[in-house]
């Protein structure tokens, strides 16, 4: 079944903060298998000058994925969550995400187009402190597989 | 680490190869909350037509991104990064999992201590990343 293309420009409210702790850094470091100490150990991360444990660049996606997941799981936007891969994934960062900043993310759907038998459903973000300080922007892309309306 | 000024168009990053094993994906599935089925269940990821298990494409992605975390000697001197899948990451259930190859070239700098580095990801015969490009802030 197709996406419904009347989602596009759609904004979802931002979920609630998100507080950053140090042992989520370490803890994502260590499973991506990145062993840099900015990631580890704060008082390499404070030498390089930041205020505390920085994130690897990716870990913005944890925070993003959970509010895309209110787009994704939306039942009216019709997306059978066992068809959809990951497209593309773009980030422009402000500074890194950083052990303690508290973190909220805004979303909204930027794209929902078909190529082929696919569907491509492009959502943007912005990852911003609760004191209003944005820090990342991200854009991603997901495939539905197969879920496009053959060309008439 | 290199200053802008050290840097050259054309120069290759330190390249190196990453496994992913099934533990690998569990691991990040619980470090970064993606729970999709298609990256630990092989009899999930078969019935939407997958041939087995394959990565989260963000765990290629952050494995790929370290060839200029690594380079740069601060990891928080990236700007941008971008990369689109475009191919799965299939991760057999034995104790090798997959390899990933991962190497980078600076293709352009730009001004205040800037550059532009491609990045290639290869899986097998595979390029499982493709217009993977990062731009880093390093020391002029």
């Amino acid at each position: 079944m197709p996406l419904n293309a009347s989602f596009v420009g759609k904004a979802y409210p931002p979920m609630p903060a998100y507080l950053v702790g140090r042992e989520h850094i370490r803890d994502y470091a260590t499973a991506i298998g990145d062993l840099d100490p900015a990631f580890h150990n704060v008082d390499a991360a404070r030498e390089l000058g930041y205020p505390d444990l920085i994130a690897p660049p990716t870990f913005a996606f944890s925070l993003t994925m959970k509010a895309m997941a209110m787009a994704m799981f939306d039942p009216d936007l019709g997306l059978d969550y066992g068809r959809v891969v990951h497209g593309e994934q773009h980030f422009a960062y402000e500074r890194p995400i950083c052990a303690g900043d508290e973190l909220t993310v805004s979303c909204v759907i930027a794209e929902i187009r078909s190529s082929g038998r696919n569907e491509y459903l492009t959502t943007r973000s912005e990852v911003s402190t609760v004191e209003g300080e944005l820090v990342v922007t991200t854009r991603e892309v997901i495939v539905s597989r197969g879920t496009a309306t053959d060309g008439e | 680490m290199p200053t802008w000024d050290e840097v050259s168009v054309g120069e290759s990053l330190p390249g190196f190869a990453a496994r992913v094993r099934r533990v690998d994906l569990v691991m990040y599935a619980g470090a970064s909350g993606d729970f999709n089925p298609i990256h630990w269940n092989e009899r999930v990821a078969k019935s939407v037509g997958l041939p087995d298990v394959i990565g989260h494409g963000m765990l290629t992605m952050a494995i790929a991104g370290r060839i200029v975390t690594e380079w740069t000697g601060d990891p928080g001197a990236i700007e941008s990064y971008e990369v689109r899948f475009s191919r799965p990451v299939v991760v057999p259930d034995d104790d090798r999992g997959a390899e990933i190859r991962v190497g980078a070239t600076v293709v352009d700098k730009l001004e205040d201590g800037r550059v532009v580095v491609d990045i290639t990801a290869v899986c097998g015969d595979d390029e499982v990343l493709t217009s993977a490009r990062a731009v880093a802030l390093l020391r002029v």
